[in-house]
């Protein structure tokens, strides 16, 4: 196995939101290491503070405590350039895709955005057709129907994909996609994964996967992170975590999702 | 063979929008539900089965019309009912019905007691107060929810709480046919869990007569129903016992689903997850020939002339192709 390089890092990160009765840690004091070309995912009930997580790596929220390392460098976001070139690093797609778009921008607007912060602002127009139609292509979607409409007169699922031919324009080298499936149906779901994997080898990107869906976590990454109440739990290779859970928290999670070749004890609950 | 306690013949129904649309949401969709027994309904969102519960209620408020079929309901047919009459007599009482995110759209300044006095008072509107809250202390201890709940407003109630306090409300009057549409899809698992046990032991316990459980996730399915029906595009593609429906699926349809099916066991790393290419047909202008036939990997010209009709095989179950039994194993077996 060639060695790992570390892509993302974050040592005794934590995040509180509000103050005296209101007071929540949302992330506890979270350690990790990822690593270059992975599929990590970050698997918790609602309210574990994933997302919250996923805010502080994306720098749309402030951290409380704790420090972000990216590329092994400390992570500097504190004036608006330095922000905007963090995030031609990494990027994201969230479970609603339709609250990620302006609704008053039409499609091809959104694609045209991400190629102009790839700095292609000053490519011929036919140029930047010729890219919008390949990154809709890749995501089985045809650009030509698709200019001219608004996000919303797309279905979930065909939102769910122009989200990922946003992040094949963009390229970044770490996508966050925090329950990109939630929403859409089970036999959309392997489509959309499909893609996610086809881009991570087509520009060898790292995927964060966020998921309360441990079975899915299983399905496609190369560690798994456990988080419970903003802390991590437990973590390992997918196999070490899924197939020989250490933390209750774990087996509770693991027990409790509907099986089909072993017997779904229910007695459990 | 039970009692049956409801069945449907060819029903057929669509909505009519303001701008006089029509969108063929069940088309002639036949099933029986005995005594004691439960019947999933799987497929993807938009394949008609929400629009199929109200059908098979007789609950017809517009924009949703009845077409033709017949509803019958513990030996009574109700096709061409009133539905005013429908919410009086059949409600509740018949058949409950606990919609989608219906735990949501509890009236947020009400006591659960107060969900309770209208539930019964709908069906017996001089139940005492006392008389309806030792029934309802009484089904709570039964179903393991604490009857302090009663005294709650429904923003006390952690989610999958909740749900289980519609759940319990929803069978006060013993149901012959309880429909439940994804009761469980937004909560955690562990709260999932318990939604599914409790359901599961009112039909055992025969506090609910028959169950019809709604979901297009599979494994859940299996855990609970005894039969799987899966639906494509309004109509009925599959229907045959559950263990037969994952395990050995007959239409293409149901073996993409089946083949899209994630559970954390053994083994599911290494097995391809198989997609459906493309998206269901839109239900305004459904296809003439099978409605399936754009997205199947077997799709023969005449699927895409002429009607197919379901058929049955020896072991009765229920499939829509023009292949037999015979020849869909054998393409499946080549890939
Ligand atoms: N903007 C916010 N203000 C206050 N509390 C918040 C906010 N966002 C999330 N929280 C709280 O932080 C905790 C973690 O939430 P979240 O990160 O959304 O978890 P998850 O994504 O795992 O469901 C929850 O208790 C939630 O209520
Ligand atoms: N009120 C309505 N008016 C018009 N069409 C509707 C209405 N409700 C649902 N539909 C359409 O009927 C079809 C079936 O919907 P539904 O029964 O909700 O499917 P499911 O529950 O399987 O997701 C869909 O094409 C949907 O767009
Ligand atoms: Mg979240
Ligand atoms: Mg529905």
């Amino acid at each position: 196995m060639a060695e790992r390089k570390v892509c993302l890092s974050g040592s005794g990160l934590t995040k509180i939101y509000g103050f005296g009765r209101t007071r929540t840690v949302a992330v506890d004091h979270v350690d990790f290491n990822f690593y270059e070309g992975e599929v990590i995912s970050i698997v918790g009930e609602s309210g574990s503070g994933k997302t919250t997580l996923a805010k502080m790596l994306l720098g749309l929220t402030s951290t409380t405590e704790g420090e972000i390392y990216f590329q092994g460098q400390r992570r500097d976001i504190s004036t608006q350039r330095k922000k905007l070139e963090y995030w031609k690093n990494i990027q994201a797609i969230f479970q609603d895709p339709f609250s990620s778009y302006n609704i008053f921008n039409k499609i091809d607007a959104v694609l045209l955005d991400c190629i102009n912060m790839r700095g292609g602002h000053g490519f011929p127009r036919a140029k930047k057709v010729e890219m919008m139609t390949e990154a809709c292509s890749f995501v089985n979607l045809k650009f030509e129907e698709l200019t001219n409409k608004y996000p919303f007169e797309l279905s979930g699922g065909q939102m769910q994909r122009l989200m990922i031919a946003r992040i094949f324009l963009l390229m970044p080298k770490i996508l966050i996609a925090d329950e990109p499936t939630s929403m859409i149906d089970a036999c959309s779901r392997a489509t959309i994964l499909d893609m996610l994997m086809g881009l991570r080898d087509e520009i060898g990107m790292t995927i964060i996967f966020i998921t309360h869906d441990i079975g899915l976590a299983y399905y496609v990454s190369d560690s798994v992170y456990i988080m419970e109440k903003g802390k991590f739990v437990e973590y390992g290779t997918a196999d070490e975590v899924i197939l020989n859970p250490k933390e209750p928290y774990t087996k509770r999670l693991i027990n409790d999702v509907p099986k089909i070749y072993e017997e779904w004890d229910l007695s459990t609950v | 063979m039970g009692k049956v306690l409801l069945e449907v013949r060819e029903l057929t129904t669509r909505y009519i929008t303001r701008f006089g649309e029509s969108v063929y949401a069940v088309d002639h969709v036949s099933l029986k539900v005995e005594e004691g027994k439960s019947l999933g309904i799987a497929g993807e969102s938009g394949c008609g089965k929400s629009t199929l519960a109200l059908s098979l209620m007789g609950y017809y408020f517009a924009p949703l019309h009845y077409m033709s079929g017949e509803i019958i309901v513990d030996g009574h047919n109700i096709s061409g009912m009133n539905p005013d009459d429908v919410r009086k007599a059949i409600l509740g009482k018949e058949i409950a019905y606990i919609p989608q995110a219906a735990m949501n759209a509890l009236n947020p300044t009400q006591k659960i007691i107060h969900f309770v006095e209208d539930v019964i008072r709908a069906h017996d509107p001089s139940a005492d107060k006392k008389a309806i809250y030792e029934r309802a202390c009484k089904l709570f201890e039964t179903v393991g929810l604490p009857p302090q709940v009663l005294e709650k407003y429904p923003v006390e109630l952690s989610g999958g709480m909740k749900q289980r306090t519609v759940i319990a409300v929803s069978v006060l009057l013993s149901p012959k046919v309880l429909i439940a549409d994804e009761p469980s899809s937004a909560l955690d698992v562990t709260s999932q869990k318990m939604v599914i046990k409790m359901i599961r032991q009112l039909l055992h316990d025969g506090l609910v007569g028959s169950l019809i459980f709604i979901t297009h996730e599979l494994p859940l399915l299996y855990n609970v129903t005894d039969d799987i029906m899966v639906m494509y595009a309004g109509q009925i593609v599959e229907k045959g016992a559950a263990r037969e429906a994952v395990f050995d699926p007959l239409h293409p349809y149901s073996k993409g689903l089946m083949g899209s099916i994630i559970v954390p066991e053994e083994g599911l790393r290494e097995v391809k997850l198989t997609a459906i290419p493309g998206v269901p047909p839109n239900l305004k202008n459904p296809p003439s020939g099978c409605r399936f036939a754009e997205r199947c990997k077997y799709v023969q010209p005449e699927c895409i002339v002429n009607a197919v009709g379901l058929r049955s095989t020896e072991g009765g179950r229920v499939y829509r192709c023009i292949f037999s039994e015979k020849e869909l194993r054998e393409a499946y077996r080549n890939g």
